[in-house]
């Protein structure tokens, strides 16, 4: 494949185009989940487990049935009733997983978290049905639960849950090369153990789901806020045993998704099977404290490993272990974990690989991607060996990357794993070095050892850091787009692609715009509605600029392609003599002598009797599932300098530069958003998120009091910078986004506080890390020293 | 998350809220309801009657009165930070004001609810300690008042009667020219601080400490006053052995512990920000005229 | 379709919101910012943690932001409240976007939107007694904010290009 074509006259693809989005967001005029009102809709709300893990003896709901507007009240045997069975299906085909290890619709017998759901009370208003839910009582036989990963090797500890197997939910084994021979060779070989947490995803506006059934028709509609619509829907077809042609999923406007709302869960199927039930409209809208103990979030993950390099500081091989915290239950399955483990190389070349990867079940909320996916956790480790390798081989930490980068010349590069599908992972193209480059440039790296030196005789600690990374931005296998241009003359695009923010419609506004010489307001953009697009795969992995662009490409380039075609024979013209430009098919010089769209529109849409133009098939759309197997590979760098208090542990980012590679970008101010998002983020998980539990499985941090999200005043300004490789994987160059920013922000942070408390000698192998922690960590080190 | 049910009062008067005190055995006081509202919606709290005391009259205002500054107890937050007289008179309470919270808080949130509500990491409680307010409180025998110091009996706990109502915080500004200094170690801006330390100091003509107030936030269930550490700097110039060793006798103090935050972590943050602040207040003290 | 009338004792409450009068009544514990979406229709404030911290549901009561989930609906008896719905001016020109409204619009400060109207609440509030405001000035009002979409950043770029425009004569 070759570089894009940007040929068009009209070029709408990369600019800074104002989103189409944002009048009716910006006039609160957005329509998310709770918006939506339907007449005669009910309310539910949700009994939760208190408890991490114990027996359900007996559920009373008497008193709860009788309150005044209650509607109905539901345990796990009433709604099996409404089924086709209790338990959901697994997200992610697996032939190694445990069986019996998805959430219940229900818990049934015995709850496995705090926050499962076990009963579900359908009320007038929330605030009867939360009266009504307190009137339920329900006792328990407290078990005993699992709560550290880490004792899921202990075939003595506690079990997850009774029916469990074992608490390990699948353990993988992942390499490539000849990793013994490769330590045995080597100069120095150094182990180090690291502890990297990841909290929950947080979008502002929490999940909902909201749905209505027609009798007479047998029509199910849902609407949620969710970034799997058409899994949804299949979901609700074999959960409810509908065909899918009698279920809709509609997605509202979404405020935000993170990973949180790419799953189906269990209360976006009850909702429906009791809507279907009642008669009458019911909605769920979560409230925070729901979203802290139920929806799903990323926790902890032990990493023990070697690193064996040469003398020069070359990296020869990685090899170790991964204990990584999966929940009471998996979803969706471990691709998290799997996710961690095989991208430890990251953007550098590591000959020979080995991970053992355990998927640890642990009485705590079900586990699956946040924003970044495992990549984060892969970015902190790498850099913490490579931070190491230069603190024992005195070599600058720059240059120690430098050294291992992939080359720009050995592109495309093989890496030597093999995805879950079993396809070797290709990096298609990126120039790394040049990335780093950019970055200590802007960041004057090179002066840093100067301004270090004078800031400590001032008394003040600062410290730099640097991080590379790399993702795969086209996870397929394809998503969906449908071009339609109505005898109105409105464009619309359809597809499966899923909005939460990101600006997706907007940026396959431009795609379109740019084949048919549209502005980009003049073009519709609907995502998620199943009703309206019978195929589609959703937002996850950063892959829809890739994924959607491309299928919006392919599919307005054929309207466009057909417009030109009828235009050609209506006009009695050659096609190389027309020009498209704001809704019109013209004679290029000749501006009289053309065609609307609208009227090559109402020429497609067929008249009895007339013959469609030579060689056009009927209507002015096209549909295409843009299908692709490769992985077009984001990367970007980034370099920081903090300043840490070492008598409060406090972390000031003084400087933060970061420099991306997303190939050809779509929309330069989108483009740059969704790193800046990343970035605060990644901030909060490397100084600020952490869900905290008791040693009893209860979740200590429940609120924002206590879950600390990052405000504005803890954001310093973000220096962003692009470099685009555009990628041969695809026509449009392009590559994905939305989680390249927050992938290294935790590594390369964690590196300069390091290196501000140099002097201390004390190694960080851990994030986030807090102000007690830094503390603690100096402590020890002078108690150390004063030891020696 | 939404409340229970309640039913709402809205008295007009003082009086009428000690009626409503004294009728409803079951009852909360709601003021600014930064505190109390997220407790109502999480269902921590569920009173069987709410008694608003927005709309109560007299609870409100900064007036100066026989020397003291009178806050009424109902006095928003916002209004403190804006207030001259406050910054003129009792100028430590209007650089801790600006750590309260968001101004969005502050708009709502009020002195009386902070020092009721008596979180150990409040500023308000703190500002209060340090210079021993008189707080006056009316109940159905009427009148009384108690130092700042006797208000707490535990953790988040007053001594308020339930049929109680705290109306107003007399304070008693330090001389002109005093120094004064308020700073609080908190994870991020406007959280509640994990440790807070103020110092009021005033100076005599030879520039010795004459009076010397010392308080920490967050490390004991009320504001403390070290006074080992005042007594340490009473005559001294403050220099930098005097700071060291009454920042030292601050990290001393028994501090909180838990698993999140321990002891240690909480007197060692004493300790850096009574360095801090002492300085500070010291630079703003202005050694009197002969 | 019956509409359920629910035992609990209701209030009236007489109050404006973006100048409409309003007499209504509510239960004595609905929340002002469940009132304004369900009684009134208002849905541009949201709901997104219901314990005072997110801004999501910041308001103007009388001029001054509030956390409207911190509130009770009958607190507003006689109050004046203004929400994101009253930002825009469609009577005036051109979009008839509040200046804060068309800054987010140029400088893309927004992604979701969801925590938007909050924010442009606190900005209103801001711009509206001081029109040059520094950026360390605007990051304090935005802290009683979460958004967890857009960094902050171009927030704040936009709340100086609409404090310069206000300064340039445009709408407050």
């Amino acid at each position: 494949m070759n570089a894009p074509i940007t040929t068009m006259a009209h070029r709408v693809v990369g600019t800074k185009a104002r989103r189409i989005e944002d009048p009716a967001l910006l006039r609160g005029k957005g329509r998310y989940l709770s918006d939506i009102k339907l007449d005669g809709e009910l309310q539910a709300v949700f009994v939760r487990s208190p408890h991490a893990h114990a027996k359900i003896l007996s559920i009373e709901c008497t008193a709860a049935r009788q309150l005044s507007g209650v509607v109905a009240v539901y345990t796990a045997e009433d709604i099996s009733k409404e089924l086709t069975k209790l338990r959901m299906p697994l997200g992610f085909p697996s032939t190694t997983l445990q069986s019996d290890i998805t959430p219940f619709v229900l818990a049934y017998r015995e709850v496995a978290f705090v926050g499962e759901a076990i009963v579900m009370v359908v009320a007038e208003s929330r605030y009867i049905a939360e009266d009504a839910a307190a009137l339920v009582e329900i006792s328990y036989e407290p078990l005993e639960a699992i709560v550290d990963c880490r004792k899921a090797l202990d075939p003595a500890a506690p079990k997850v849950r009774t029916e469990a197997i074992s608490n390990i939910a699948e353990h993988v084994r992942l390499g490539y090369g000849e990793v013994t021979q490769a330590f045995n060779n080597a100069d120095h070989v150094f182990h180090e153990e690291i502890f990297v947490h990841r909290g929950a995803a947080h979008p502002i506006e929490g999940r909902g789901v909201l749905a209505r059934y027609e009798r007479e028709k047998a029509e199910l509609t849902v609407w949620s806020s969710t970034q799997m619509a058409h899994e949804l829907m299949h979901t609700l077809a074999d959960m409810l045993g509908m065909d899918q042609h009698f279920v809709r999923v509609i997605t509202p406007d979404v405020g935000g998704g993170f990973g949180a709302k790419y799953l189906v869960y269990p209360e976006e199927i009850a909702i429906p099977a009791v809507a279907r039930t009642l008669g009458r409209p019911v909605k769920w809208v979560e409230d925070r404290m729901e979203h802290f103990l139920s929806a799903i979030q990323e926790r902890d993950q032990y990493w023990y490993v070697d690193v064996a390099v040469n003398k020069d500081g070359r990296l020869l091989g990685i090899r170790g272990k991964l204990l990584h915290d999966q929940g009471a239950y998996t979803p969706q399955g471990i691709n998290l974990a799997f996710n961690a483990a095989s991208s430890i190389s990251g953007p550098y070349i590591v000959p020979t690989y080995e991970m053992d990867v355990y998927a640890c079940q642990t009485n705590k909320a079900p586990v699956i991607p946040v924003r970044g996916a495992g990549y984060p956790q892969a970015a902190f480790v790498m850099d913490r060996l490579l931070d190491r390798i230069a603190r024992e081989l005195h070599i600058d930490r720059a240059e120690v990357r430098q050294l291992n980068l992939i080359p720009k010349e050995k592109m495309p590069y093989a890496k030597g794993l093999r995805s879950r599908a079993g396809v070797a992972a290709i990096i298609d193209s990126g120039d790394y070095q040049a990335c780093q480059k950019k970055a200590l440039d802007v960041i004057d790296y090179a002066g840093f050892a100067k301004r270090k030196a004078a800031a400590r005789v001032a008394g003040r600690f600062i410290g730099n850091g640097v991080a590379n990374c790399v993702k795969g931005t086209s996870r397929g296998p394809f998503e969906s787009a449908l071009v339609r241009v109505s005898p109105t003359g409105r464009v619309t695009v359809y597809t499966g692609a899923m909005a939460m923010g990101q600006g997706i419609g907007t940026s396959l506004a431009q795609v379109c715009a740019e084949q048919l010489g549209l502005a980009v307001d003049a073009v519709d953009v609907t995502t998620g509605d199943t009703g309206h697009i019978p195929l589609g795969m959703g937002g996850f992995a950063s892959r829809q600029a890739v994924m959607a662009g491309n299928a919006v490409f392919e599919a307005a380039r054929e309207v466009r392609e057909k417009a030109l075609k009828t235009a050609a024979s209506i006009l009695e013209a050659r096609i190389e003599d027309l020009v498209i430009r704001n809704g019109r098919v013209e004679v290029n010089g000749v501006p009289g002598h053309g065609i609307s769209l609208a009227d090559i529109a109402k020429k497609l849409k067929g008249a009895p009797g007339y013959a469609m133009p030579k060689g056009v098939t009927p209507g002015l759309e096209a549909a295409y599932n843009y299908q692709l197997d490769a992985q077009a590979h984001a990367n970007a760098c980034h370099a920081c300098e903090v300043e840490v208090d070492p008598q409060t542990g406090h972390v000031l980012i003084t400087r933060y530069v970061a420099v991306h590679d997303s190939g050809t970008l779509i929309n330069p101010l989108i483009a740059e958003g969704q790193v800046h998002g990343g970035i605060a983020h990644g901030i909060g998980n490397a100084l600020y998120e952490k869900m905290i539990y008791d040693a009893t499985g209860q979740p200590i941090s429940t609120t924002f009091a206590d879950y600390l999200i990052p405000f504005a005043t803890e954001i310093p300004k973000l220096e962003i910078f692009f470099i685009e490789s555009p990628s041969p994987t695809n026509p449009l160059g392009v590559k994905g986004i939305g989680e390249t920013g927050i992938i290294p922000v935790a590594a390369v942070i964690i590196s300069a506080v390091e290196n501000a408390l140099m002097e201390f000698n004390l190694r960080i192998c851990e994030a986030p890390v807090s102000p007690v922690r830094i503390l603690e960590l100096i402590n020890k080190s002078k108690t150390t020293e004063a030891g020696t | 998350m939404k409340p229970d049910r309640f039913t709402y009062h809205a008295p007009k008067t003082i009086d009428e809220v000690i009626i409503l005190l004294n009728g409803c055995p079951d009852s909360k006081l709601l003021a600014g309801g930064q505190s109390l509202m997220p407790m109502l919606n999480m269902r921590i709290v569920t009173p069987a009657n709410l008694i608003d005391l927005n709309r109560v009259r007299g609870l409100d205002g900064i007036h100066e009165r026989n020397g003291e500054v009178v806050i009424g107890a109902m006095t928003r937050q916002r209004d403190i930070e804006f207030s001259a007289t406050v910054h003129e008179r009792l100028p430590l309470l209007a650089e801790a004001i600006t750590w309260t919270g968001h101004r969005q808080t502050r708009n709502r949130g009020t002195i009386g609810g902070s020092l009721c509500h008596l979180d150990p990491s409040a500023e308000q409680p703190g500002i209060a300690v340090a210079m021993e307010a008189q707080l006056e409180i009316v109940g159905p025998n009427g009148l009384r008042s108690i130092p700042m110091l006797e208000f707490g009996s535990a953790l988040m706990t007053t001594v308020l009667l339930p049929n109680e109502l705290l109306t107003a915080i007399r304070f008693k500004p330090w001389a002109p020219g005093h120094g004064w200094a308020f700073t609080e170690f908190a994870r991020r801006h406007g959280d509640f601080a994990i440790v807070s330390a103020s110092a009021l100091l005033e100076l005599d003509k030879e520039g010795c400490v004459s009076r010397v107030a010392l308080t920490l936030g967050g490390v004991a269930a009320m504001p403390l006053r070290i006074s080992v550490a005042e007594e340490r700097l009473l005559g001294t110039k403050l220099g930098p052995a005097d700071i060291e060793a009454a920042a030292v006798l601050c990290q001393n103090i028994d501090a909180l512990d838990d698993p999140q935050i321990p002891k240690w972590y909480r007197q060692q943050l004493a300790k850096a920000l009574m360095c801090r602040i002492l300085p500070t207040a010291l630079s703003r003290a202005q050694v009197p005229n002969q | 379709m019956t509409t359920f009338n629910s035992d609990e004792k209701k209030l009236t409450v007489r109050l404006t919101v973006n100048g409409d009068e309003h007499s209504c009544d509510v239960s004595q514990r609905k929340l002002l910012v469940d009132f304004l979406r369900e009684d009134l229709l208002l849905t541009g404030t949201h709901s997104g943690c219901e314990h005072g911290v997110c801004g999501a549901c910041t308001i103007l009561l009388d001029g001054e932001t509030a956390r409207s989930c911190l509130m009770l609906a009958v607190q507003a008896e006689g109050a004046s409240i203004e929400t994101v719905e009253s930002l825009a001016n469609d009577q005036a020109g051109g979009d008839g976007l509040h200046p804060l409204q068309q800054a987010f619009w140029d400088r893309h400060g927004l992604q979701c939107g969801f925590c938007t109207p909050g924010i442009l609440m606190s900005l209103a509030e801001l711009l509206r007694t001081d029109m040059d405001p520094t950026e360390e000035e605007i990051r304090l009002v935005l802290s009683g904010h979460l958004c967890r979409c857009t960094g902050y950043q171009n927030i704040v770029a936009a709340a100086l290009d609409a404090a310069a425009s206000i300064r340039n004569g445009g709408r407050r």
